[in-house]
Protein backbone atom coordinates (compact mmCIF):
# COMPACT_ATOMS: atom_id res chain seq x y z
CA UNK A 1 0.00 0.00 0.00
CA UNK A 2 2.39 2.88 -1.32
CA UNK A 3 -0.13 5.74 -0.15
CA UNK A 4 -3.23 6.39 1.91
CA UNK A 5 -6.11 6.03 -0.66
CA UNK A 6 -8.27 9.25 1.05
CA UNK A 7 -6.35 11.81 -0.45
CA UNK A 8 -8.12 15.08 0.36
CA UNK A 9 -7.97 17.44 -3.10
CA UNK A 10 -7.71 20.91 -3.02
CA UNK A 11 -11.36 22.85 -3.31
CA UNK A 12 -13.11 23.13 -6.42
CA UNK A 13 -14.28 26.30 -6.35
CA UNK A 14 -17.70 27.22 -8.90
CA UNK A 15 -19.40 30.45 -9.37
CA UNK A 16 -23.30 31.15 -8.94
CA UNK A 17 -24.22 28.44 -6.90
CA UNK A 18 -27.84 27.93 -6.52
CA UNK A 19 -29.61 28.35 -3.17
CA UNK A 20 -32.84 26.52 -1.96
CA UNK A 21 -36.04 28.21 -1.01
CA UNK A 22 -35.03 30.41 1.39
CA UNK A 23 -31.60 29.98 2.04
CA UNK A 24 -30.35 27.23 4.89
CA UNK A 25 -30.08 29.59 8.25
CA UNK A 26 -26.97 28.53 10.12
CA UNK A 27 -27.28 28.08 13.29
CA UNK A 28 -26.96 31.52 15.42
CA UNK A 29 -25.01 29.32 17.96
CA UNK A 30 -22.32 27.92 15.45
CA UNK A 31 -20.14 29.82 13.80
CA UNK A 32 -19.42 29.34 10.05
CA UNK A 33 -16.16 28.54 8.31
CA UNK A 34 -15.94 31.54 6.49
CA UNK A 35 -13.00 29.96 4.24
CA UNK A 36 -15.88 27.86 2.78
CA UNK A 37 -17.65 28.84 -0.12
CA UNK A 38 -16.85 26.82 -2.90
CA UNK A 39 -19.24 25.08 -4.88
CA UNK A 40 -18.96 20.99 -5.31
CA UNK A 41 -18.04 19.53 -8.55
CA UNK A 42 -20.02 17.48 -10.22
CA UNK A 43 -19.81 14.15 -8.52
CA UNK A 44 -19.27 11.39 -11.38
CA UNK A 45 -21.23 8.47 -11.70
CA UNK A 46 -19.42 5.27 -12.78
CA UNK A 47 -15.88 6.00 -11.75
CA UNK A 48 -13.39 4.30 -13.99
CA UNK A 49 -11.54 1.56 -12.17
CA UNK A 50 -9.12 2.25 -9.80
CA UNK A 51 -5.83 0.15 -9.59
CA UNK A 52 -5.33 -0.99 -5.93
CA UNK A 53 -3.51 1.34 -4.33
CA UNK A 54 -4.16 4.39 -6.10
CA UNK A 55 -6.02 7.18 -4.60
CA UNK A 56 -9.85 6.74 -4.39
CA UNK A 57 -11.53 9.01 -2.72
CA UNK A 58 -12.32 11.73 -4.76
CA UNK A 59 -13.88 11.68 -8.39
CA UNK A 60 -10.58 11.98 -10.81
CA UNK A 61 -12.56 13.19 -13.93
CA UNK A 62 -14.17 16.36 -12.14
CA UNK A 63 -16.10 18.35 -15.13
CA UNK A 64 -14.10 20.70 -16.27
CA UNK A 65 -15.03 24.19 -15.25
CA UNK A 66 -17.35 26.94 -17.59
CA UNK A 67 -17.24 30.24 -16.73
CA UNK A 68 -14.94 30.20 -13.72
CA UNK A 69 -11.62 32.04 -13.59
CA UNK A 70 -9.21 30.77 -16.14
CA UNK A 71 -11.88 29.25 -18.77
CA UNK A 72 -13.90 31.77 -20.22
CA UNK A 73 -17.06 30.69 -22.57
CA UNK A 74 -17.05 32.22 -25.61
CA UNK A 75 -19.96 34.51 -26.27
CA UNK A 76 -20.10 32.29 -29.79
CA UNK A 77 -21.01 29.52 -27.70
CA UNK A 78 -24.63 29.38 -26.27
CA UNK A 79 -24.37 28.93 -22.57
CA UNK A 80 -26.55 25.96 -22.28
CA UNK A 81 -24.42 24.23 -25.04
CA UNK A 82 -21.60 24.93 -22.77
CA UNK A 83 -22.99 24.24 -19.57
CA UNK A 84 -24.65 20.78 -20.99
CA UNK A 85 -22.02 18.65 -22.77
CA UNK A 86 -24.74 16.25 -23.80
CA UNK A 87 -26.19 18.34 -27.24
CA UNK A 88 -30.01 16.49 -26.22
CA UNK A 89 -29.97 17.97 -22.54
CA UNK A 90 -28.15 21.41 -23.88
CA UNK A 91 -31.29 21.50 -26.14
CA UNK A 92 -33.58 20.75 -23.56
CA UNK A 93 -32.24 23.22 -21.30
CA UNK A 94 -32.83 26.16 -23.64
CA UNK A 95 -35.69 25.52 -24.32
CA UNK A 96 -36.40 24.86 -20.89
CA UNK A 97 -35.52 28.22 -19.82
CA UNK A 98 -38.01 29.69 -22.38
CA UNK A 99 -40.98 28.50 -21.20
CA UNK A 100 -40.94 24.87 -22.95
CA UNK A 101 -42.96 22.53 -20.74
CA UNK A 102 -42.33 19.73 -23.27
CA UNK A 103 -38.55 20.33 -22.72
CA UNK A 104 -38.50 20.55 -18.29
CA UNK A 105 -40.09 16.81 -18.73
CA UNK A 106 -36.94 16.27 -20.81
CA UNK A 107 -34.63 17.32 -18.22
CA UNK A 108 -36.91 15.79 -15.33
CA UNK A 109 -35.85 12.12 -17.27
CA UNK A 110 -32.48 12.58 -18.03
CA UNK A 111 -31.79 13.65 -13.96
CA UNK A 112 -34.41 11.99 -12.02
CA UNK A 113 -32.61 8.88 -10.96
CA UNK A 114 -29.34 11.06 -9.52
CA UNK A 115 -31.92 13.42 -7.97
CA UNK A 116 -34.12 11.19 -6.12
CA UNK A 117 -31.32 8.37 -5.26
CA UNK A 118 -29.48 11.25 -4.34
CA UNK A 119 -32.25 12.15 -1.98
CA UNK A 120 -33.02 8.38 -0.91
CA UNK A 121 -29.87 8.23 0.63
CA UNK A 122 -29.59 11.58 2.55
CA UNK A 123 -33.02 11.01 4.21
CA UNK A 124 -33.25 6.96 4.45
CA UNK A 125 -37.24 7.40 3.66
CA UNK A 126 -39.06 7.05 0.17
CA UNK A 127 -41.82 8.64 0.86
CA UNK A 128 -39.44 12.04 2.05
CA UNK A 129 -37.62 11.28 -1.00
CA UNK A 130 -40.40 11.56 -2.96
CA UNK A 131 -41.36 15.16 -1.65
CA UNK A 132 -38.16 16.03 -1.85
CA UNK A 133 -37.42 15.57 -5.67
CA UNK A 134 -40.73 16.96 -6.31
CA UNK A 135 -39.51 20.04 -4.53
CA UNK A 136 -36.03 19.97 -5.85
CA UNK A 137 -37.92 19.74 -9.31
CA UNK A 138 -40.77 22.51 -8.68
CA UNK A 139 -37.84 24.74 -7.42
CA UNK A 140 -35.60 24.11 -10.50
CA UNK A 141 -38.66 24.98 -12.49
CA UNK A 142 -38.79 28.39 -10.52
CA UNK A 143 -35.22 28.92 -11.18
CA UNK A 144 -34.05 27.65 -14.24
CA UNK A 145 -34.27 30.72 -16.09
CA UNK A 146 -31.52 32.26 -13.82
CA UNK A 147 -29.07 29.68 -14.51
CA UNK A 148 -26.53 31.01 -16.55
CA UNK A 149 -23.97 28.45 -17.11
CA UNK A 150 -21.21 29.15 -15.10
CA UNK A 151 -21.25 25.39 -13.71
CA UNK A 152 -22.62 22.00 -15.17
CA UNK A 153 -26.37 22.08 -15.15
CA UNK A 154 -26.35 18.98 -13.47
CA UNK A 155 -23.75 20.67 -10.73
CA UNK A 156 -25.93 23.33 -10.41
CA UNK A 157 -28.77 21.22 -10.04
CA UNK A 158 -27.32 18.29 -7.96
CA UNK A 159 -26.74 21.43 -5.14
CA UNK A 160 -30.40 22.72 -5.45
CA UNK A 161 -31.14 19.26 -4.45
CA UNK A 162 -28.70 18.90 -1.47
CA UNK A 163 -29.86 22.62 -0.58
CA UNK A 164 -33.50 21.22 -0.49
CA UNK A 165 -33.04 18.06 1.67
CA UNK A 166 -30.88 19.99 4.22
CA UNK A 167 -33.38 22.63 4.40
CA UNK A 168 -36.34 19.49 5.10
CA UNK A 169 -33.68 18.18 7.81
CA UNK A 170 -33.32 21.47 9.49
CA UNK A 171 -37.16 22.12 9.86
CA UNK A 172 -37.29 19.18 11.26
CA UNK A 173 -35.18 19.80 14.14
CA UNK A 174 -31.63 20.56 13.01
CA UNK A 175 -31.50 24.31 13.32
CA UNK A 176 -32.88 24.25 17.23
CA UNK A 177 -29.37 23.23 17.92
CA UNK A 178 -25.82 23.07 17.02
CA UNK A 179 -25.26 20.47 13.80
CA UNK A 180 -22.49 19.59 15.45
CA UNK A 181 -24.43 17.82 18.94
CA UNK A 182 -26.92 16.71 15.97
CA UNK A 183 -24.81 14.63 14.06
CA UNK A 184 -23.35 13.23 17.98
CA UNK A 185 -24.70 9.94 17.91
CA UNK A 186 -25.71 8.67 21.54
CA UNK A 187 -22.46 6.81 23.08
CA UNK A 188 -24.17 3.29 22.34
CA UNK A 189 -24.85 4.16 18.54
CA UNK A 190 -21.45 5.20 18.58
CA UNK A 191 -18.79 2.27 16.02
CA UNK A 192 -16.77 0.17 17.77
CA UNK A 193 -12.61 1.00 17.40
CA UNK A 194 -10.78 -1.50 16.85
CA UNK A 195 -8.17 -2.44 19.69
CA UNK A 196 -6.78 -5.75 21.04
CA UNK A 197 -8.32 -8.45 18.55
CA UNK A 198 -7.70 -9.06 14.67
CA UNK A 199 -11.03 -9.93 13.55
CA UNK A 200 -11.94 -11.26 9.62
CA UNK A 201 -11.76 -8.00 7.14
CA UNK A 202 -13.94 -7.08 4.76
CA UNK A 203 -11.03 -8.86 2.12
CA UNK A 204 -11.21 -5.68 0.08
CA UNK A 205 -14.85 -6.53 -1.28
CA UNK A 206 -18.33 -5.49 -0.18
CA UNK A 207 -21.61 -6.37 -1.65
CA UNK A 208 -23.69 -3.53 -3.24
CA UNK A 209 -26.78 -4.32 -1.75
CA UNK A 210 -25.16 -5.15 1.80
CA UNK A 211 -23.44 -1.63 1.54
CA UNK A 212 -26.66 0.38 0.50
CA UNK A 213 -28.87 -1.76 3.64
CA UNK A 214 -25.74 -0.51 5.61
CA UNK A 215 -25.93 2.88 5.03
CA UNK A 216 -29.28 3.43 5.15
CA UNK A 217 -29.17 1.87 8.57
CA UNK A 218 -26.75 4.95 9.57
CA UNK A 219 -27.66 7.27 12.45
CA UNK A 220 -29.16 10.07 10.52
CA UNK A 221 -26.27 12.76 11.20
CA UNK A 222 -23.31 9.95 10.03
CA UNK A 223 -25.36 9.17 6.65
CA UNK A 224 -25.93 12.72 5.76
CA UNK A 225 -21.72 13.49 5.70
CA UNK A 226 -20.81 9.86 4.28
CA UNK A 227 -23.39 10.00 1.67
CA UNK A 228 -22.04 14.20 0.78
CA UNK A 229 -18.47 12.75 1.07
CA UNK A 230 -17.98 9.43 0.04
CA UNK A 231 -21.12 8.84 -2.39
CA UNK A 232 -21.27 12.22 -3.96
CA UNK A 233 -18.23 13.65 -3.81
CA UNK A 234 -17.75 16.78 -1.71
CA UNK A 235 -14.65 17.63 0.22
CA UNK A 236 -14.99 18.04 3.96
CA UNK A 237 -14.92 22.33 3.59
CA UNK A 238 -17.45 22.34 1.50
CA UNK A 239 -19.84 19.81 3.25
CA UNK A 240 -18.51 22.22 6.35
CA UNK A 241 -19.73 25.02 4.97
CA UNK A 242 -23.76 23.00 3.76
CA UNK A 243 -23.97 21.96 7.43
CA UNK A 244 -22.39 24.73 9.02
CA UNK A 245 -20.21 22.64 10.95
CA UNK A 246 -16.46 22.48 11.57
CA UNK A 247 -14.44 20.42 9.13
CA UNK A 248 -12.90 18.62 12.08
CA UNK A 249 -16.10 17.94 12.60
CA UNK A 250 -17.08 16.55 9.22
CA UNK A 251 -13.73 14.46 8.99
CA UNK A 252 -14.73 13.02 12.34
CA UNK A 253 -18.70 11.76 11.33
CA UNK A 254 -17.71 10.63 8.23
CA UNK A 255 -14.80 8.24 10.42
CA UNK A 256 -17.50 7.17 12.45
CA UNK A 257 -19.78 6.76 9.58
CA UNK A 258 -17.22 4.39 7.88
CA UNK A 259 -16.46 2.57 11.39
CA UNK A 260 -20.04 2.08 11.85
CA UNK A 261 -20.29 0.53 8.42
CA UNK A 262 -17.39 -1.36 9.08
CA UNK A 263 -18.61 -3.12 12.05
CA UNK A 264 -22.55 -3.61 9.93
CA UNK A 265 -20.60 -4.98 6.90
CA UNK A 266 -18.28 -7.59 9.12
CA UNK A 267 -21.14 -8.85 10.99
CA UNK A 268 -23.02 -9.55 7.76
CA UNK A 269 -20.17 -11.54 6.73
CA UNK A 270 -19.90 -13.68 9.81
CA UNK A 271 -23.49 -13.99 9.65
CA UNK A 272 -23.09 -15.05 5.83
CA UNK A 273 -20.29 -17.45 7.05
CA UNK A 274 -22.39 -19.34 9.91
CA UNK A 275 -25.33 -20.38 7.02
CA UNK B 1 5.28 -13.60 12.75
CA UNK B 2 2.85 -12.14 14.79
CA UNK B 3 3.50 -8.48 15.22
CA UNK B 4 2.94 -7.49 18.76
CA UNK B 5 0.43 -4.90 19.49
CA UNK B 6 0.20 -2.23 21.61
CA UNK B 7 -3.55 -1.55 22.92
CA UNK B 8 -2.21 1.93 24.04
CA UNK B 9 -0.60 2.76 20.58
CA UNK B 10 -3.44 1.63 18.60
CA UNK B 11 -5.59 3.66 20.69
CA UNK B 12 -3.74 6.85 20.18
CA UNK B 13 -3.25 6.05 16.53
CA UNK B 14 -6.60 5.46 15.73
CA UNK B 15 -8.07 8.74 17.16
CA UNK B 16 -5.50 10.03 15.20
CA UNK B 17 -7.06 8.79 12.04
CA UNK B 18 -10.19 10.69 10.99
CA UNK B 19 -7.53 13.88 11.07
CA UNK B 20 -5.17 11.94 9.09
CA UNK B 21 -7.02 10.42 6.32
CA UNK B 22 -8.89 13.63 5.45
CA UNK B 23 -5.95 15.33 5.55
CA UNK B 24 -4.67 13.44 2.57
CA UNK B 25 -1.07 12.13 4.30
CA UNK B 26 0.17 9.08 3.47
CA UNK B 27 -0.88 6.51 5.98
CA UNK B 28 0.60 3.78 4.64
CA UNK B 29 3.97 5.31 5.79
CA UNK B 30 3.12 5.80 9.52
CA UNK B 31 4.93 3.83 11.44
CA UNK B 32 2.19 2.88 13.24
CA UNK B 33 0.65 1.54 10.27
CA UNK B 34 3.97 -0.41 9.48
CA UNK B 35 4.13 -1.92 12.62
CA UNK B 36 0.46 -2.69 13.18
CA UNK B 37 -1.33 -5.48 11.31
CA UNK B 38 -4.28 -4.90 13.16
CA UNK B 39 -4.30 -1.27 12.26
CA UNK B 40 -3.54 -2.27 8.84
CA UNK B 41 -6.83 -4.45 8.70
CA UNK B 42 -8.56 -2.07 9.54
CA UNK B 43 -7.35 0.80 7.15
CA UNK B 44 -8.00 -1.59 4.31
CA UNK B 45 -11.53 -1.82 5.05
CA UNK B 46 -11.91 1.68 5.78
CA UNK B 47 -10.24 2.01 2.16
CA UNK B 48 -12.43 -0.48 0.89
CA UNK B 49 -15.54 1.17 2.14
CA UNK B 50 -14.46 4.44 0.54
CA UNK B 51 -13.90 2.64 -2.73
CA UNK B 52 -17.24 0.52 -2.62
CA UNK B 53 -19.23 3.96 -2.03
CA UNK B 54 -17.89 5.65 -4.84
CA UNK B 55 -19.18 2.86 -7.13
CA UNK B 56 -22.14 3.44 -6.17
CA UNK B 57 -24.76 4.13 -8.67
CA UNK B 58 -27.99 6.84 -8.63
CA UNK B 59 -29.80 3.45 -9.28
CA UNK B 60 -32.97 4.64 -8.01
CA UNK B 61 -35.59 4.73 -10.20
CA UNK B 62 -38.68 7.07 -8.80
CA UNK B 63 -41.90 5.98 -9.15
CA UNK B 64 -43.93 7.35 -12.39
CA UNK B 65 -46.73 9.12 -10.63
CA UNK B 66 -43.68 11.37 -9.64
CA UNK B 67 -43.58 13.07 -12.47
CA UNK B 68 -47.33 13.85 -12.86
CA UNK B 69 -47.41 15.12 -9.26
CA UNK B 70 -44.60 17.68 -10.20
CA UNK B 71 -46.44 18.37 -13.66
CA UNK B 72 -49.40 18.96 -11.52
CA UNK B 73 -48.26 21.39 -9.32
CA UNK B 74 -46.21 23.34 -11.73
CA UNK B 75 -49.93 23.69 -13.53
CA UNK B 76 -51.12 25.13 -9.90
CA UNK B 77 -47.99 27.45 -9.43
CA UNK B 78 -48.31 28.63 -12.61
CA UNK B 79 -52.37 29.18 -11.87
CA UNK B 80 -51.20 30.86 -8.98
CA UNK B 81 -47.67 33.21 -9.71
CA UNK B 82 -47.87 34.92 -6.82
CA UNK B 83 -48.02 32.23 -4.70
CA UNK B 84 -44.40 30.71 -4.03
Amino acid sequence: MPHSRFPTQPPDPVPNPPAAEPAPQAPASHPVDKDLSPHPSEPPRGHPPVAPGAPISRPVDKEPRRGGPGTPVSPAVPFARAAAPNPAEADALARAQGGDHQAFAQLYSLHKRRIYSLCLRMVGNIAEAEDLTQEAFLQLHRKIATFRGDSAFSTWLHRLAINVVLMHLRRKGLSLISLDEAMEPAPDEGPGRSFGTLDPTLAGAIDRLALERAIADLPAGYRLIFVLHDIEGYEHNEIASMLDCSIGNSKSQLHKARLKLRDALRTDTRQEARR
Amino acid sequence: MMEERNPLSCAAFQAQLPELIGSGEAIASHPHIRSCELCRALLADLETIAEAARQLLPIVEPPDALWEQIESAIKEEEGNPGKN
